[in-house]
């Protein structure tokens, strides 16, 4: 089944030059309906009240740590099986290993290429 | 002394209250000459290490610490805060060009588009330097932060004057926050393909 690419995407970062990259390079592969939030609470409160199809979020953000933004999406029994993609320049072992026990997607670190980017979300939405 | 105690006795079987000053007086004037060679060397050792002390004092407070917690360390943060605006600024400005030559591809077909396109995305990522630099420099910001922390503690333990000890406060709302290491130097951070292999190693 190809990917559905009007789905909902959330993208998250506190760097607001990220967002606007992230959001091209989405653009470029044909996700349109794209939305932002800067941190863990404000994606959170977003993902509640709307139907998104795919998470994009970066970690180091404040007060919501990404990684705190991914436990409560897997607690959430209406949001625990939306595919969730961290992008991050946190690249220890350590890191990589929490994420994963916390239930994501996928990984991808910073600074990543587009290529990167269209390989993980084809990959999480089950069309590799 | 115990012998000059026994000839005062034999002197003087009474003793009034004056007799006893006087017999005092004259052990406490003559006692320097009992000190060994050994109490008197120790004696100027730690003589000598007070004046050392002292001249470390003055040393130190004549650094002007002040100066460092009150201009040179607010000085060099505002000029990093500054370097994170600037480059966000042209970011954007470059990112903004981006887009119209976005728009401009998809108005062109055939080997021009492809062209146009690749160099965009190319530009695209590049432009996520952005995000690494302000990390690396919000880390050099907690380390000058440290310093300042522990140059002022330095100070106290010297008791030079109006130095206070203020440790750098943790911004932390988060219970993961030793997670937080940030961007890592290339030398020692895992590419793209090692992250690939440990998630595929959860099986």
């Amino acid at each position: 089944m190809p990917t559905d690419k009007s789905m909902n995407v959330l993208i998250v970062d506190d760097y607001k030059t990220m967002l606007r990259i992230i959001r091209n390079l989405l653009k470029q592969i044909e996700f349109n309906n794209v939305e932002e939030a800067s941190d863990g609470t404000g994606a959170l409160s977003k993902l509640r009240a709307g139907n998104f199809g795919l998470v994009i979020s970066d970690w180091n953000m404040a007060p919501m740590t990404g990684l705190q933004l991914l436990q409560e999406v897997r607690a959430d029994t209406k949001l625990k099986t939306t595919p969730f993609i961290m992008i991050t320049a946190e690249s220890k072992t350590e890191n990589v290993v929490a994420a994963k026990q916390a239930g994501v997607s996928n990984y991808i670190v910073k600074p990543f290429n587009a290529e990167t980017l269209k390989g993980k979300i084809e990959m999480v939405l089950g069309n590799a | 002394m115990e012998k000059r105690l026994t000839q005062a006795r034999e002197r003087y079987p009474v003793m009034d209250r004056d007799m006893v000053m006087e017999v005092v007086r004259t052990v406490l004037i003559t006692m320097s000459g009992d000190l060994s060679a050994t109490e008197m060397s120790l004696l100027s050792e730690v003589e000598a290490l007070g004046r050392t002390i002292s001249a470390a004092k003055q040393e130190i407070a004549s650094l002007r610490v002040d100066d460092i917690k009150e201009r040179d360390i607010p000085f060099a943060t505002d000029e990093l805060d500054a370097i994170v605006q600037h480059t966000a600024g042209a970011t954007h400005a470059i990112l903004e060009s981006c887009e119209m030559l976005d728009e401009v591809a998809s108005a062109v077909s055939g080997e021009a588009a492809r062209k146009l396109q690749d160099a965009v995305t190319k530009i695209y990522e590049a432009c996520s330097f952005q995000d690494i630099t302000g990390q690396r420099i919000t880390k050099v910001v907690s380390t000058l932060k440290i310093i300042e922390a522990k140059v002022a503690q330095i100070i106290t333990t010297f008791g030079a004057q109006n130095a206070v000890i203020e440790m750098p406060v943790t911004v932390s709302a988060s219970s993961e926050a030793d997670l937080l290491n940030g961007p890592q130097l290339p030398s020692n951070a895992m590419d793209q393909s090692d992250i690939d292999k440990l998630l595929a190693s959860f099986g």
